[in-house]
This record gives structure tokens, sequence and C-alpha cells, in this order.
């Protein structure tokens, strides 16, 4: 199974967590970005996601190699959805396999930052009073935008080195 | 090796007292290049440039009219369509090297082929002078003694007009190795000038180390001022220049400077401060000098996840 790849239809995330099974591992986490339905206070009605996917796909495989060996897990992966999706659904996941929980969190962790920095990936968002516009690009004035909320996570992290924090 | 004294009288009687043959050039391009995986014609050396512009542009300071020698499929192909094509006759397919010259020779019977292969990206004026100068228009052909084995090498060689008839029957009898027919028949053999010159290439290993030995001789060339490129665009710089991607002629010698000349042109909003920039699929300085062919993109800000 390659390690980072781009989906043009729905993500599975119980077959993608099944490829991570390994007797040798006691732990599993995984990170779903889903699609909000506002950000920075417009109601969001859809999203669109583009990718310069050849160098995406070098750097995303990049991205996983580092965190098996920083944090020594035996499986990682990640899918990042490309095209259109509505609100609800799932725009990334993020699947590590350790023998231990904690090197299993911080590793799922470290992938998820790292693909929102560094990964080419660009997001349009189309607003519920006909707007639209590419994050991050078109309003710079104002606080980068995550679009996708981290399930559970509060952190507010951004997608560029020129966001503003 | 070599044929009958009375044949070799005959064939020297037809042509006496006359001119010779003029001598027309024919690149060979129909192989499957099965091994190289990808087409060789195609294959960039130096600073981009196709192996198939590579040796016609030779060939033509050698010849009166130059051809590319093609498979009925593939004259739709770009790349063929920027020269004079002679596509392989019907009846000749799966020949090989063979059809090619004898569709030549059908479509020009008066003239002498010089006949070259399109994977020999070392081949050099020098060898090309000797072959034309070294010529015998009352033999068969004029070939070179290949350096590797001594025999004949039929893919660059030149062959007289009156090479066809026995070619045909050659062909007719179900054989098609030129190597074997150049054998059998009275060719004119010449030591290589360059030894290397008719290396040719059939996989990617070969063309990798040929490659950097053709472009370490090229980079420096002097003129290179303006350099073929492709630009992708994305996103929100897609939108702006109103297309995906495109090719150009520009004298940009940096991506910093690529992006300015765009930028006159686009209605851009972000500044380069804004962006990162790829070169040939990977991240790349602003500073990075530019190649011929080299692949540019310019990546807004990113909003993955």
């Amino acid at each position: 199974m390659p390690t980072f790849r781009f989906s043009p239809t729905p993500i599975e995330p119980a077959a993608l967590a099944a490829a991570l099974a390994d007797p040798a591992c006691g732990g599993y986490a995984a990170f779903e970005g889903w699609v909000r339905d506002h950000n920075d206070g417009q109601p969001v009605q859809r999203l669109e996601y583009e990718a310069f996917e050849a160098l995406a796909v070098r750097e995303g495989e990049r991205i996983i190699a580092e965190a098996v060996t920083r944090f020594g897990v035996r499986h990682a992966a990640c899918v990042h959805r490309v095209g259109d999706l509505g609100i609800g659904e799932l725009a990334v996941w993020v699947g590590v396999s350790a023998p231990h929980r904690d090197e299993a969190f911080r590793a799922c962790r470290y992938i998820i930052d790292e693909v929102k920095h560094r990964l080419p990936i660009w997001k349009k968002e189309h607003y519920v009073n006909g707007d639209s516009g590419w994050v991050n690009c078109e309003r710079c004035a104002a606080p980068a935008a995550t679009g996708a909320a981290p399930a559970g996570a509060s952190a507010h992290t951004h997608g560029h080195r020129h966001s503003h924090e | 090796m070599s044929i009958p004294a009375d044949s070799a009288r005959r064939s020297s009687a037809r042509s006496a007292g006359t001119a010779p043959a003029p001598l027309y050039g024919l690149v060979l391009t129909g192989g499957r290049s099965t091994r190289m995986g990808r087409d060789k014609a195609a294959l960039p050396y130096g600073q981009g440039t196709p192996q198939l512009e590579r040796a016609v542009e030779l060939l033509r300071r050698h010849v009166e009219r130059a051809y590319v020698s093609v498979r009925a499929d593939q004259q739709g192909d770009p790349l063929r369509a920027r020269y004079p094509q002679i596509p392989d006759g019907e009846t000749h397919s799966g020949l090989g090297p063979i059809a090619g010259v004898l569709a030549a020779q059908a479509r020009h019977p008066g003239a002498a082929w010089l006949v070259l292969a399109c994977d020999l990206p070392l081949l050099d004026d020098a060898t090309l002078t000797h072959l034309a100068r070294s010529r015998d228009p009352a033999r068969l052909a004029t070939a070179y003694r290949s350096s590797h084995d001594g025999l004949p090498e039929p893919l660059c060689a030149i062959y007289e007009p009156h090479s066809h008839e026995p070619l045909s029957v050659y062909v007719a009898a179900g054989k098609t190795c030129p190597r074997r027919f150049l054998r059998g028949v009275d060719t004119l053999l010449l030591d290589e000038p360059n030894p290397r010159a008719l290396d040719n290439i059939n996989t990617p290993q070969e063309y990798g180390a040929v490659s950097n030995a053709v472009t370490r001789d090229t980079e420096d060339t002097p003129g290179a001022s303006v350099r073929q490129l492709t630009v992708q665009y994305f996103a929100l710089l897609r939108e702006q220049a109103g297309r995906r991607e495109e090719s150009l002629r520009s004298p940009a010698r940096t991506p910093q400077e690529l992006y300015a000349e765009l930028a006159a042109r686009y209605p851009f909003t972000l500044g380069s401060e804004m962006l990162r920039v790829a070169v040939n699929g990977e991240f790349s300085d602003w500073s990075r000098p530019l190649r011929e062919g080299d692949n540019v993109v310019f990546i807004p800000p990113v909003a993955g996840g």
C-alpha cells in the first residue's frame, strides 16, 4: 500500500485502518479532518481541494517516512481528498500503528501538522452567500483558515509559512 | 562478406561515366523502443533537445534533403510531423529498418540514401563527413565496420540506388537483417574515426549514462539565452492565468525572473514572497538557474488538511 495518496472519491477509513494491522502493534491512532460548515465567521456550503499531485505525493511519502523514523512506529499512512466535498465529508485521514499508544499519537499529530504545512494542496471555500475564495490566498489580512476541523482538536494550525499567527 | 567479381563489375559498369546519385538522408524512427520503455526519438539530450531533432539537424549538414522514416501509424506524431516523412510501405510492415530503406528508395529511386538510426546520440559531424567523402557510388553500399565486432553497421550507412533491387530480393526471400544484407553484397567498409560515435542506446541505464555525458558537453553552449520552458498553474494562479499549463520561450534566467515576466502578463495578486517554487517536480530556490526544458510550478499558500 502506498503510504501517501490522493483520492478523488470518498475515503474509507475502516479499510485503511485494517491495512495497518500488525500483531506486534498494541496501539492504533487516527486523525480525520472533516469539512466544517463555517470558517472565519462565514457559513460554508462546500469545498474544493486541488493538489500538485506529483510533488505532493513525493513530499507526503517523505513526511510518513520521517514519522516512522522519528517516533519508531511500525506503520503509517495518509490519504487526502481532491475534488468537490460537502459539509461533513472526510477531507484527510491519517493512521498510525505502533507497539504503544504514545508514539502512535505523536506520529499521527506530526503527520497531520506537516501535511498541512508542506504539501502543495489548495482549498477553495464556497460560502452560503455565493462568494468563494482560496484559503490563505485571497484574504491574507484575515486569520488563516483551516476549514476541515480537526476531530476533537482545538489547536489552530496554519497552512502556510506566511499565514498569520 | 564479399560478392562474386562479375556482380561487382556489373554494378561498377552501371554507374561508370555518370555522376554519383544525389545523396539524401533518412532518419529511421519506426522502432518500438521496447527495452527503453519510451520513444527513443523523443528522448531529450543536452538542453532538452529531442534526439530526433538532433539527428535531423546533424544529417542535414551532409545531404541534399533529409527525411524521417515512420511507421504508417506514426504519421500524426507531432515530433515526427515537424519533418518530411516517408511512411513504411504496407507490404513491408513489421520488417524493421529495411522497410524504411525500401520505402525511401521507392519514393526517390534516383537518390542514394544516407540512413541513420535515431538512437545514436554520440554521432558526430566527423563520422558523417568521413562516410560521405569515402562513399564509393560503384558499390552497393558504404558503411562503417563496427568497432565492437567488425561487422558492417547498417544504420549509419549509404545505400546506392542500385541496392534497391538486391534489397527487395533479400526481403522477398523472407530475410530482414540489414547487417547480414550488407555482409552479403558489395559493401565498402570503413574504419570509424570516432569509435564511440555509433554506440546505440537501448535501455534507460544506457540513456542515463550517455545523457549525462552529452549534457556536460553542451550545458555551457553560448547563445542559449532563451529557454523553452513549461509552466503549470494551480488554484488561484490557475484562475488568474486562465490556464493550467503553458509552454513558452523565455529569457528568464531564474524562477524569480520568470515570475516577474508572468506577473506582467497576468493579473496575479500574490507577490513572489507569498509563493514557493518547484522546478521539475521538486521544491527549488528562486535563484536556481533555469535550463532548457525545465518545468516550473509556482506554489501559492497551501491549505491542505
